[in-house]
């Protein structure tokens, strides 16, 4: 299996991680790959911690397992980072991707002696400045495809007005906004 | 033109259903199944299909009224899950020994209790003697490509059953993968219309659906049920065939892979054969000789095609996704080796329960499987024949 990505999501109940990952899986698929996008259900309430999970590949994908030791990892709580052990089995090689308003230095910290590459972007901050609510996903979306380098940015956000024109057809007026939220997460990975 | 897309297995079941467009779809909601019902729901509010939608109180009176419309000359279906299979259960056997092709679209769940959403096939493994064909899918193409199929298959005059089209839930049910889809109109092609020979609506030729069958009848009726079990494999393999032509992906009664030259095997139904592969792959690369039996076909059960596809290997796993409490294994495990000992194979074989409610199978799970068949073969002893993998003792 070359060139096998494998992601794993950690969020909480009503966030979107989920479906996060399933745009992820879409757009992926809109660039020629073979993409699994997948939840796994604990109790289902709201703010429980869930996990989704992406595989991306250029070859067909036949694995049904849950990702164990992923290449990256999003964490689209913060406070999940003292419940739930975010970077077990994560790849020093590979990144884990924090959903914070702090600096990577506070954060490093909380990670557990984690030794690859930490990005944080502060998906509050570009959620509120483009679109006027909290969407965590669109922000992260952009960010993961930035640090996983899957696509290129220009093709990105190709896709993804194509996506968002048809899954929004009904309310276009949401459209801007979004990608709005995708070229500026772009922009504030650190 | 094939489609190429990108889909849950729920959603390319309901676009199949879309492309089949059947006449009655009475249905009750249950995770992880509440999405084909929701899907075509919206298929019917666009226009897209003309299908009478009708939205029930319990999945007694969905699987009810999915009979009632089958008896009336309909094509028609429900979609279910673990406990809501379970409240149909008084309704399966009438479905079957009236005789009626309706078609169950099942995404296997635990049954309760404890309460659990997801996957194994209990549900579906204690439906197995209702007298319905059962149907199994690895992953969503083949659930799709199943839905296709299954209609030709119940309505065949040879088979005239109800026919139950299962896949595994949240892990293909829920999970986006690529898939391609057949266009509109090949679909609409290869299903047909529905000619049914005897209904209740035929003014021509008034009939009774159902009544009370004295002692001196029954088991002729019984019997009768049967004979129709007995034809299925050979229109699923007709069937398999036809669709062939127009899919290029071809089907069986289980699929063999790797199994040319298998010294060791796995026998089993479902999401994790694909993992199993990848194991195999492994294995192979390291020159073991493994390799997989994944059923599809399971109700009737391909017993003798199943004996000759081992007839050569040394040891075989039989892995069942259900308990079913005899204190020696699973169903499938007990239907695999009874083919085996009709066969007089030589075979040492084992019975694993794995991954209930959802407990995940890894690569390196099977890897451990083929592993503890190395062992076997090694010693010339199976040793304990019913197993647990992946249990916290």
């Amino acid at each position: 299996m070359s060139n096998l990505t494998e992601i794993r999501w950690h969020g909480r109940g009503g966030q979107g991680a989920k479906t996060a990952a399933l745009l992820l899986a879409d757009v992926a698929f809109q660039t020629g790959k073979y993409v699994q996008g997948f939840p796994e259900y604990g109790p289902e309430r709201m703010g429980a911690p869930i996990t989704a999970y992406n595989r991306i590949s250029d070859t067909a994908i036949r694995a049904h397992s849950n990702i164990y030791d992923p290449q990256y990892v999003v964490v689209v709580d913060e406070s999940l980072l003292e419940a739930v052990d975010v970077t077990s089995g994560l790849k020093k090689e590979g990144a884990i991707l924090v959903n914070t308003a702090k600096s990577k230095e506070e954060i490093i910290p909380h990670l557990k002696g984690y030794e690859g590459k930490v990005y944080t972007i502060d998906a509050y901050k570009v959620s509120m400045a483009t679109m006027g609510k909290y969407f965590p996903n669109t922000p992260l979306l952009a960010a993961i495809v930035k640090v996983t380098g899957l696509m290129e940015e220009e093709t990105f956000l190709r896709e993804m007005r194509a996506s968002f024109s048809h899954k929004f057809a009904s309310k276009p007026e949401v459209i801007d906004g979004n990608m709005a939220a995708l070229k500026m997460a772009l922009e504030e990975v650190q | 033109m094939a489609k190429r897309d990108r889909l849950s297995g729920n959603e390319a079941v309901a676009i199949a259903l879309r492309q089949i467009n059947p006449d009655v779809f009475p249905a009750f909601p249950i995770t992880p199944s509440t999405e084909i019902p929701q899907y075509f729901a919206s298929f019917v509010a666009n226009g897209q299909v003309d299908t009478e939608f009708i939205p029930v109180e319990s999945e007694h009176s969905s699987m009810s009224a999915a009979i009632g419309a089958s008896a009336a000359g309909a094509r028609s279906l429900t979609a279910t899950s673990s406990c809501g299979l379970a409240y149909m259960w008084e309704e399966l056997y009438i479905a079957a020994s009236n005789r009626l092709p309706l078609a169950l679209a099942l995404v296997n769940r635990a049954l309760s209790g404890p309460i659990n959403i997801n996957c194994d096939h209990s549900d579906s493994m204690g439906a197995r003697d209702a007298g319905w064909i059962q149907i199994y899918a690895e992953n969503n193409q083949e659930a799709y490509d199943n839905m296709v199929q299954a209609y030709r298959i119940s309505e065949h005059k040879d088979v005239r059953l109800p026919i139950m089209i299962c896949q595994d839930g949240f892990i293909t049910s829920h999970a986006v993968e690529n898939i391609e889809l057949l266009d509109d109109e090949e679909v609409k092609n290869f299903v047909g219309e529905y000619n049914p020979e005897n209904y209740l609506l035929n003014p021509e030729c008034p009939m009774a659906v159902g009544p009370y069958s004295i002692t001196d009848y029954y088991m002729e009726a019984k019997r009768n049920q049967a004979e129709g079990m007995s034809n299925v494999s050979r229109v699923v393999l007709d069937v398999a065939k036809e669709f062939e032509g127009i899919s290029g992906r071809k089907y069986g009664l289980f699929e063999e892979y790797c199994m040319e030259d298998a010294e060791r095997a796995v026998v089993m139904i479902g999401s994790a054969a694909g993992t199993t592969k990848d194991a195999i792959d492994r294995l192979r690369a390291q020159g073991e000789k493994v390799g997989l039996i994944k059923i599809r076909l399971f109700r009737p059960f391909p017993a003798e095609e199943i004996a000759e596809a081992l007839k050569n290997v040394k040891a075989v796993a039989i892995m069942d996704r259900a308990e079913s409490y005899t204190n020696h294994g699973g169903p499938l495990g007990a239907d695999v080796m009874a083919a085996m000992f009709r066969a007089r194979s030589q075979a040492l074989a084992v019975n694993y329960v794995y991954g209930l409610g959802g407990r995940d199978v890894r690569v390196e799970d099977m890897e451990s499987v083929f592993e503890d068949l190395k062992k076997i073969v090694k010693d010339n002893d199976a040793g304990e024949t019913y197993r647990y993998l992946g249990i916290r003792e």
